[in-house]
């Protein structure tokens, strides 16, 4: 039986590279000396790709591969496909909806009230050793307080199921308005920030969301405002967020993802109203493996022959 | 125009502020309008008082009331009230409230954000990314998934309930032990908590310290609960066998821990600030504006009933 070869595009979780490894020629190339020559040198063989939420694969790496089939992507996030020149090409492109859906909500609920409460400086403050009895510092209650969702998909939606139990009004910013949801619509981000205290940021990036939360937005939102971002970095205006931030135009944030990661802007490191998570958003065991199951599931569905289980192309 | 200057009459009853030099009581100022306060037992006032705040957990024993022969009432600043011999107050027909629900959705929201910090690994993440490790190191280790974990609560009370409604939206099971089933609720109920811990995934402590209660989180149900197993307590520190925990924690026989509280506040066993599956908060699941000005509003409500012989706002029960 033919191997087939499959580039794949960055390290993963070792089950992922195993269950790839058991059934295609894996061609890594990050180990390549020279990536460009790499998939110059295996151009006449590669069939698949696979890549995640941070690396995908652009129209000049797409044409520099006449054989390839499939990009399986371990991601929901796309934003770094070429999509129209897959599809130009008739090249399959399939990636893990619904399966990080719980995770990313749940991990938006714990910014928020890692934000809120303050839970990191405490934890820091007990570990220093300088606890003293009667001490106490005023947080900020999260039961009750409207949360605002920009992208009401299947993230955004699980994430106002687990506001709602917390008490909290919920309002939402879409491209479109959703007809059979009870929540409140905005017509603009700017009039959403300016009617929740917290922001949650769960659309997909695309050229039209790029910055959609901006200096406006950040003032919007302000002083008493907390930002969450689960989605992209460049939603985000980066510079903007980290003078709002020092200059106290906007009460805090919760970061899961920046425009360069994995850099973070150093002069988030001092301040006490913002939590800082190295992009973790589907990262548990359970999730990365139901998320690899599908990577392997789908290319082995198109290289049998079979309906593809999360085709986006 | 200047009139016969009659003193105002100041009508307002007598209470005293029973704290610890280091515990000061938030919004005392707002009282002033409604009572006269004082706050030494020394002053000849502890004669007369007939109610006291007791703010934070200040010890109110037999010696204290034997200070204050008039008194009729504690009103208690917290939910809880171990710090209060409640058999004493008993025995001299002296009524005890607590703070009622006024700080309930509070604890909650605590008791899910410490649970998702462990299992997220939120707070252990966060300092890695401020020491600047990220470029360097890659990837953070996986954490755990919080969807379809089994929540076993300790104690449904007030705090309990709301602990449940919130977790239940995540995807979670719940079930509990209390001192007794309640018949109104859906979730299972198990008669103790070893039997609750062994079918659990997360042992969330909600429940009053009594000595029944004292150390109810020992070897036993920490070995049940297992390796896999997580522990949050927004109770009291004496609810868990803190030595205990210690041990589990550092040699790996438990999966994490959430605490709120510990045995000996402010003092915190330091084998813990090693460990990253560990988060420890310096005892603020109430700390916020909102649980301030509620507690501020059942305090002032308990009071003013006293005074006015109707029936107080939230008498302690024992559930």
């Amino acid at each position: 039986m033919e191997s087939i070869d499959v580039l794949m595009l960055c390290p993963m979780i070792s089950y992922l590279e195993q269950e790839l490894q058991s059934r295609y020629n894996v061609l890594k190339l990050w180990t390549a000396q020279e990536k460009s020559q790499f998939i110059k040198d295996h151009s006449a063989t590669i069939r698949a790709i696979v890549g995640d939420g941070g690396h995908g694969a652009d129209a000049e790496m797409i044409e520099a591969l006449p054989r390839l089939e499939i990009l399986s992507s371990n991601s929901v996030g796309v934003d770094k496909i070429d999509l129209e020149k897959c599809r130009e090409k008739g090249i399959r492109v399939t990636y893990t909806p619904d399966v990080l859906t719980d995770e990313v909500a749940d991990l938006a609920i714990g910014l928020i009230l890692a934000v809120l409460r303050r839970l990191c400086e405490s934890d820091r403050y007990v570990r220093s050793g300088k606890w003293k009895k009667g001490d106490f510092k005023l947080t900020t209650k999260f039961t009750g307080k409207t949360v605002g969702i920009i992208g009401l998909g299947r993230i955004g939606m699980a994430i106002a199921k687990r506001a709602e139990a917390f008490n909290c009004p919920i309002c939402y910013y879409s491209r479109t308005e959703k007809p059979d949801t009870k929540y409140k619509y905005y017509p603009s981000v700017l009039e959403l920030a300016s009617n929740c205290q917290i922001l949650v940021v769960a659309c997909s990036l695309t050229a039209e969301t790029r910055h959609i939360v901006n200096r406006e937005v950040m003032n919007a939102l302000g002083p008493k405002g907390v930002l969450i971002n689960i989605g992209r970095g460049p939603h985000v205006d980066e510079p903007e967020l980290v003078s709002a931030l020092v200059e106290g135009r906007l009460g805090g944030a919760g970061l899961d993802v920046y425009e360069h990661e994995p850099e973070v802007p150093e002069e988030l490191f001092g301040l006490e109203n913002v939590v800082l998570l190295p992009h973790v958003g589907t990262a548990t065991v359970e999730t990365r493996k139901a998320m690899a199951d599908l990577v392997v599931g789908n290319l082995e569905a198109h290289f049998s022959n079979k309906p593809l289980l999360t085709p986006l192309v | 125009m200047a009139t016969k200057d009659n003193e105002v009459e100041d009508h307002r009853p007598l209470v005293l502020i029973h704290h610890l030099p280091s515990f000061k009581l938030p919004l005392q100022d707002r009282l002033i309008t409604h009572f006269r306060l004082f706050d030494s037992l020394a002053s000849p006032e502890a004669s007369s008082v007939r109610a006291l705040i007791c703010v934070g957990p200040t010890p109110v024993t037999a010696d204290t009331l034997d200070h204050l022969p008039s008194l009729r009432l504690v009103v208690g600043s917290s939910a809880g009230l171990d710090h209060v011999d409640l058999a004493e107050c008993r025995r001299r027909g002296i009524a005890v409230t607590n703070s009622g629900d006024a700080n309930s959705e509070n604890v909650a929201d605590y008791a899910v954000a410490l649970l998702l910090d462990v299992l997220r690994r939120v707070s252990a993440a966060d300092r890695f990314v401020r020491s600047g490790l990220w470029p360097q190191m890659g990837e953070y280790p996986l954490g755990c998934k919080l969807g379809g974990k089994r929540i076993g609560i300790v104690g449904l009370g007030s705090i309990g309930s709301e602990v449940a409604k919130r977790l239940v939206a995540f995807g979670c099971t719940v079930a509990y032990n209390s001192r007794n089933k309640k018949p109104s609720v859906l979730y299972p109920y198990y008669a103790n908590v070893h039997d609750l811990a062994v079918n659990s995934d997360v042992l969330i402590v909600c429940c009053a310290l009594t000595n029944e209660t004292h150390h109810i989180i020992n070897k036993d149900v920490l070995t049940a609960l297992g390796r896999e197993g997580f522990i949050i307590n927004v109770g009291r520190g004496a609810l868990v066998d803190e030595k205990e925990l210690v041990q589990f924690l550092v040699q790996g026989e438990i999966g994490g821990a959430g605490l709120d509280v510990f045995e000996n506040e402010p003092n915190v066993p330091k084998e813990l600030f090693a460990l990253d599956n560990v988060v420890l908060s310096p005892h603020l699941a109430i700390s916020t504006p909102e649980s301030f000005e509620a507690l501020n509003e059942v305090i002032i409500a308990n009071l003013k009933a006293f005074f006015l012989s109707k029936p107080l706002l939230s008498p302690f029960q024992q559930e």
